[in-house]
């Protein structure tokens, strides 16, 4: 047999889920609507941010919510040089986990900055909000540095 | 409650992923004869059984398949169904029949459209016929086929029908 | 309980783009050469099949049907899929075979990674809530834990280079490998960063491919008279899905696997690990405290080429391919799923 001709066709696969939030998930972004950020208190007391509705550790069901500061720092990070379309930003940015004053748990999110030169492990970095919040994780467009 | 104070019960998450599909060699093949206005399929070496659109296996056997044969577009329809409801992003106006239809030549049945027929007289064993598309039309796509449609030929009985060779169907 | 054993393995060359090539067409091949190594006719000849894929790697809805295709399941077989990895589906297999209800069976896994883009696709099996929506990619999260390991001082750059110079050593003798060359730490580092701290050269390759294995009890095995590799242990663990709450430096689910298959029972001649990311096959090393006297991924490894939802079953089958040819006498394979080393499974494989 004869090699076939190659034949491409491009696609998007595209689809919007509905996803139930329940009360942890949802008071979180509850929150993040009215720029607040909350965690909430692991069995041996740290705070996780975002919220978590089950400790991961004890299994026991997590309910204590702590309000945490818009602010804090970056425990590591990724540049990127070349933003993917998917991504937030079309500029070259960071990739971090920073931990938020008053949490003992970094999350994932986005750092703008110029270069990857001004942003280090341990920087301060601060919320900066969308201009509207609707309740969802990117209502914090992204962390800038102090 | 005002908005305001509104408690987020759920959130939309739209998803869209981007892909480049590469259609598979046996499919690849198959197109560039529908292009040409031929059906094409692929015969088991071991079993015999001939597939359409084929896929470069037999699935009952777990071969390649590499044997290409030239089809008829004529066809026997082996099962239909008469669809009433209008489908979301569906062209097509209900009611139509999407009928399973083995070609001469072939012995498993592909999906297509019936259509310039009564609905109600479409039935198993009926002989059918490609109408095309006008050939500067032609694409890598079976669609270039519009639908099927009945033709003056003797019914083929339901043990006949997936035998019937590919020069057609004395009745 | 029954012994089982490994009686056979194939893989296919890796790729980056399979082209025109669908998932049957790019698994029969490998089947077939299997069957002839085990001497076997078809997938009627075993006792039960389980495959590993994932539609969301070329975007095709039920292309794991598709891949039935290339069984021959008429008459009908008893037949299995996970939505992971093969090594599962071969973790699968050994539950049905202990539980009594097969003697032999099939696993076979392939992924066709290449219509997609692999890191934004993988983006959308993280959280739901909090990550995915954000479209953070594997390779940012893998960066990321690279550069903790790095500003603790666990690692160096000049480590990291080393892993990717060894594995494109030992891929020159795997003829199936996709990147493979004389290549040293020096030149390694010589790259500018892409994902920094990550090099490109850091990061396993998009892969297109497949492999399969055919696993028997001892009595089989011994029945159709080939050579073949006990796999004395096997046990997989999980981690957190919070990134924030791991130690991403360690791989402890690693660790406890290993401890479970039975791993430090016996020295540990060769070692093939599911490392996607030069710094990752540090943590592992150190997670399973393998030290000079384990061979580790002789193969070169997933840096060398990395067909998604077949290259932890092929790592099996690379240490069932060093016990045959009686290069080792024992070793462990290694698989991962997840973003950072999040699921890991470890099976021990030893001479009969």
């Amino acid at each position: 047999m004869s090699q076939p001709e190659i034949l491409n066709q491009a696609f998007e696969l595209a689809y919007t889920y509905t996803r139930s939030t329940g009360p942890v998930i949802g008071r979180f972004l509850t929150e993040l609507k009215k720029r607040n950020i909350v965690g909430i208190k692991a069995s041996d007391g740290r705070v996780i941010v975002p919220p978590m509705e089950y400790d991961p550790d004890t299994a026991q069901e997590l309910s204590e919510f702590v309000e945490v500061g818009q602010e804090g720092e970056i425990v590591s990070f990724a540049w990127v040089k070349e933003p993917r379309e998917a991504h937030p930003s079309d500029k070259p940015f960071a990739w971090a986990l920073i931990r938020l004053d008053g949490a003992d748990v970094p999350m994932v999110h986005c750092v703008a900055a110029g270069s990857e030169e001004q942003v280090s492990t341990g920087a301060r970095v601060k919320a900066v909000w969308a201009e509207e919040t609707i309740g969802f994780i990117t209502d914090i467009r992204c962390f800038e540095l102090v | 409650m005002s908005e305001e104070n509104e408690v987020i019960t759920g959130i939309d998450a739209p998803v869209a992923l981007k892909y480049n599909f590469t259609a598979g060699a046996a499919a690849a093949r198959f197109l560039t004869q529908v292009k040409k206005g031929v059906l094409t399929g692929q015969r088991c070496p071991k079993c015999s059984q001939v597939y359409v659109p084929p896929r470069g296996s037999c699935a009952a056997c777990g071969v390649p398949t590499e044997e290409e044969v030239e089809l008829s577009d004529k066809a026997t329809v082996q099962s239909f169904t008469i669809v009433s409801i209008p489908i979301p992003n569906n062209p097509i106006q209900p009611p139509y029949v999407i009928a399973n239809l083995v070609a001469d030549g072939a012995n498993i049945s592909f999906i297509h459209l019936m259509s310039e027929c009564v609905n109600e007289e479409v039935h198993i064993g009926q002989r059918v016929q490609a109408q095309w598309k006008p050939q500067e039309e032609w694409d890598y796509a079976m669609d270039n086929i519009r639908y099927f449609t009945p033709i003056d030929e003797p019914d083929v009985p339901v043990e006949k029908i997936g035998h019937v060779p590919v020069s057609g169907w004395e009745g | 309980m029954k012994d089982i054993a490994i009686v056979g393995y194939q893989q296919s060359d890796l790729v980056s783009d399979a082209g025109a090539c669908n998932e049957v067409e790019m698994i029969i091949p490998v089947l077939g050469k299997l069957y002839e190594q085990v001497g076997i006719t078809n997938a009627q000849d075993v006792d039960f099949v389980c495959s590993g894929s994932c539609d969301y790697l070329q975007g095709a809805a039920f292309a794991f049907v598709m891949g039935v295709d290339a069984l021959g399941a008429v008459p009908p077989i008893k037949e299995s899929h996970v939505e992971m990895d093969a090594a599962w589906a071969l973790y699968e297999s050994i539950l049905k075979i202990r539980m009594g209800q097969a003697e032999s069976a099939l696993i076979y896994g392939f992924g066709k990674s290449s219509p997609g883009e692999l890191p934004i696709v993988l983006s959308q099996q993280l959280d739901p809530y909090y990550l995915a929506p954000l479209w953070v990619d594997t390779v940012s999260l893998a960066a990321m834990q690279a550069r903790m390991m790095l500003d603790q001082g666990l690692i160096t750059e000049q480590d990291m280079a080393e892993v990717v110079a060894r594995s494109r050593q030992n891929a020159r003798r795997n003829p199936h490998a996709q990147l493979a060359g004389d290549v040293s730490a020096d030149d390694v580092l010589a790259q500018e960063t892409f994902v920094s701290p990550l090099r490109k050269a850091d990061m396993c390759p998009v892969s297109d491919g497949a492999s399969a294995v055919v696993i028997a009890t001892v009595e089989k095995a011994r029945e159709w008279g080939i050579p073949y590799a006990v796999i004395s242990g096997i046990d997989h663990c999980i981690e957190t899905h919070n990134l924030g709450m791991r130690d991403l430096t360690d791989s402890s689910s690693t660790r406890t696997a290993a401890k479970n298959a039975g791993m430090h029972n016996g020295a540990v001649d060769v070692a093939e690990l599911y490392a996607p990311f030069s710094h990752q096959e540090i943590i592992l090393t150190r997670a399973l405290g393998l030290d000079s006297n384990t061979s580790i991924n002789p193969s070169g490894g997933v840096l060398a080429g990395n067909p998604m939802m077949a290259a932890g079953l092929s790592r099996i089958g690379e240490v069932f391919n060093r016990i045959v040819s009686g290069e080792a006498s024992r070793g462990i394979a290694h698989a991962t799923s997840g973003p950072c080393l999040q699921h890991n499974l470890v099976t021990v494989l030893e001479k009969a």
